[in-house]
């Protein structure tokens, strides 16, 4: 029903006044919500706004170029890791802090990349998350990286202390509005990217490897380079993450980590930017807010608990969002494998064609 | 160490990971799908013969049947419930959902029986040794798991051979298709398939169990192992799984020996290498994909 008509519907940002408006409406929201909002959820909303950054990139990798990672809490980690140490150890500036361990973080991609060259389906996952689970041991085991002590983040100082303009940033609020600027950033740029000539190669190389090297497409060039830039956002999003956290560990990168980003990306829609948001806005949520307290909802928090008492143990309760997203992630894929965009294409068809 | 307890104790674990690399890849064989909730299948069932035994404190004999018969039927309900009504699941849908299935189980065992680690020992003493050949020290433990993975190997050779249901299992992996025609009910086997590859995996989880201790996160570590096993057989042949198994084993305690601290991941890098340098593995035949 959207038919493109020609190369600057194609590629322009909006695809029309209706969803410029949204657009705008949410944005205005979105630079005003600390005002009327209390603490806590501006933490929770910079907790949603890096993994949306994330979820994004690792879209790219997934979902539009077809190629499966189980190690983004890898590059992640490294992301974390860099922007933190650089800062701490190298007094780097944090702009320059983060930028340089999200190519450190790319770098990696391009590594894990080069195996994905001969290997496709479980192999790769399987070596993927050998790969992540092999940052984390190598994080833990050094003791220049924090060992398995885990490190703090120095204060987020936008300046250059060197020449001695110090901004630092000390609350939520004011985190908030950088990582809302630098999402915005990053979320235009991937739609951007999948606009030009290498998001075209991406989505040749998902569709059909073979029949895009035959039409001209460089798979050793594009594949390293997709899991490059997936790696990239990854690096921006574990950099900016370490700052909302304050303090971690190598243990917070574990293989759990990165099953809930591929959940991410299938939840919310593979291979659409808006598939990402939606995603890792709702994943995120259920993880730090509603999951993690199931026992103050409402009438269900209150039969989980006698349950918990009954049958199961009430410290185990914790682990209920462990069942709830697992069965979030069997349900999506038997009842709707396009996620939460395809829900959403779904209900503007049968409104647009209503009443046939 | 003297190089012959290295030898045995790196084979006895070797075993071990080849006999739970067999249930990953019988399932994979029939069905096509890498079970990544094997692990914690597995971890399901050595905690409900914990809870047997420690809550009902009925004899060992008992628990271990218990438990087995739970295990067959929660591989075929797994496959019943959360891959058959999948309709034509891509290869990032089939892991989504045993990943799914994973977090699941791992989730119901953390509430059921928490997060701390309990201890879960088979009726066998590791103190107990025998040193049949000089610098050779075998323990109880160790010898169980050869004899297990051994009983087991012959089973499954015979079974595959001769029996009606392994020739239908291995007709179903040829070409499904096909072997529907020739009147195979192939949800059946695959069914059994589950529920079998789930059994053969919660013994070698007790033997992991009653190796370290028993907590719902024990059986990733030894997943991921198994699985390197498995790869490095190709995947594909039980006897290749076994070999790699051994193989992996050996490499393990080898380097963990004299470089403990990067233990843990001699695995991974055992993946990586071997899929990068020979992707179907170091015994099965080389496959070619078709467009």
């Amino acid at each position: 029903m959207d038919m493109k008509r020609d190369y600057y519907e194609d590629i322009r940002l909006f695809e029309s006044g209706v969803v410029l408006f949204w657009t705008v409406a949410l944005l205005l929201v979105l630079f005003t919500v600390p005002l009327y909002t209390p603490n806590y959820y501006v933490y929770l909303l910079n907790m949603i706004l890096v993994h949306v950054i994330l979820a994004v990139g690792l879209n790219i990798l997934v979902g539009s170029t077809g190629q499966i990672s189980l190690g983004h809490a890898g590059f992640f980690a490294i992301g974390a890791y860099g922007t933190a140490l650089l800062m701490a150890k190298l007094q780097i500036p944090f702009v320059f802090a983060i930028l340089a361990a999200a190519f450190i973080a790319a770098f990696f991609g391009f590594i894990l990349g080069l195996p994905a060259l001969r290997l496709e389906g479980p192999y790769l996952a399987i070596v993927s998350l050998g790969f992540g689970l092999t940052i984390m041991h190598i994080i833990g085991g050094v003791e220049a990286f924090g060992g398995r002590m885990g490190i703090k983040v120095p204060p987020l100082d936008l300046g250059i202390p060197q020449l001695g303009m110090a901004w630092v940033l000390k609350t939520d609020v004011q985190k908030y509005y950088l990582i809302l600027v630098m999402t915005i950033v990053m979320v235009v740029g991937a739609r951007n990217i999948l606009k030009t000539r290498v998001g075209r190669s991406f989505v040749a190389i998902r569709d059909s490897d073979i029949a895009a090297e035959v039409i001209g497409v460089n798979l050793t060039v594009y594949k390293t380079l997709a899991f490059a830039v997936s790696a990239f956002y990854a690096g921006i999003a574990g950099g900016l993450f370490g700052f909302v956290l304050g303090f971690f560990d190598p243990f917070t990168f574990n293989l759990i980590l990165s099953i809930i980003f591929l959940v991410m990306v299938v939840v919310g829609g593979l291979g659409t930017i808006v598939g990402g948001i939606l995603g890792a806005t709702l994943i995120t949520y259920l993880q730090y807010a509603l999951l993690k307290n199931i026992a103050e909802v409402p009438y269900l928090g209150e039969f989980l608990t006698a349950l918990s008492k009954r049958w199961f143990t009430v410290v185990g309760l914790e682990n209920f969002s462990g069942i709830a997203i697992g069965l979030i992630m069997i349900g999506i894929i038997i009842f709707e494998p396009l996620g939460m965009y395809g829900i959403w294409i779904r209900i503007k068809k049968y409104w647009r064609t209503w009443p046939f | 160490m003297p190089f012959g307890q290295l030898l045995v104790e790196g084979l006895a674990i070797g075993a071990c990971y080849g006999l739970f690399a067999t249930a990953v890849v019988i399932i994979y064989k029939t069905s096509e799908v890498v079970n990544f909730a094997q692990g914690e299948m597995a971890m399901f069932s050595t905690f409900v013969a914990f809870h047997i035994l420690t809550i009902y404190e009925y004899p060992f004999w008992l628990a271990f049947i218990l438990s087995m018969v739970f295990a067959i039927l929660l591989g075929v309900l797994i496959e019943f419930l959360f891959l058959r009504p999948a309709k034509h699941p891509s290869i990032l849908g089939l892991i989504v959902i045993t990943l799914g299935a994973e977090m699941f189980l791992m989730g119901l065992a953390g509430w059921k029986w928490g997060a701390e680690q309990k201890f879960f020992s088979l009726p066998l003493n590791a103190s107990v040794t025998y040193e049949p050949v000089k610098g050779m020290i075998v323990n109880q433990w160790a010898i169980a798991v050869f004899a297990v993975t051994a009983a087991i190997m012959l089973f499954l050779f015979l079974f595959f051979k001769y029996s009606k249901l392994g020739v239908a299992m291995r007709a179903t992996q040829q070409n499904k298709h096909a072997a529907k025609i020739m009147g195979i009910r192939t949800e059946r086997v695959f069914s059994f398939a589950w529920g079998f590859s789930s059994l053969i995996g919660a013994v070698a989880g007790m033997f992991f169990a009653s190796r370290a201790t028993l907590d719902p996160a024990y059986m990733m570590e030894p997943f991921m192992r198994a699985f390197a096993a498995a790869v490095l057989g190709g995947l594909m042949s039980i006897p290749g799984v076994i070999i790699g198994g051994g193989l992996l084993g050996l490499i393990e305690n080898f380097f963990g020996y004299y470089f403990p601290h990067w233990k843990p991941i001699v695995a991974f890098i055992v993946i990586i290498l071997v899929l990068c340098l020979r992707p179907s593995g170091l015994f099965a035949r080389h496959y070619v994909k078709k467009v």
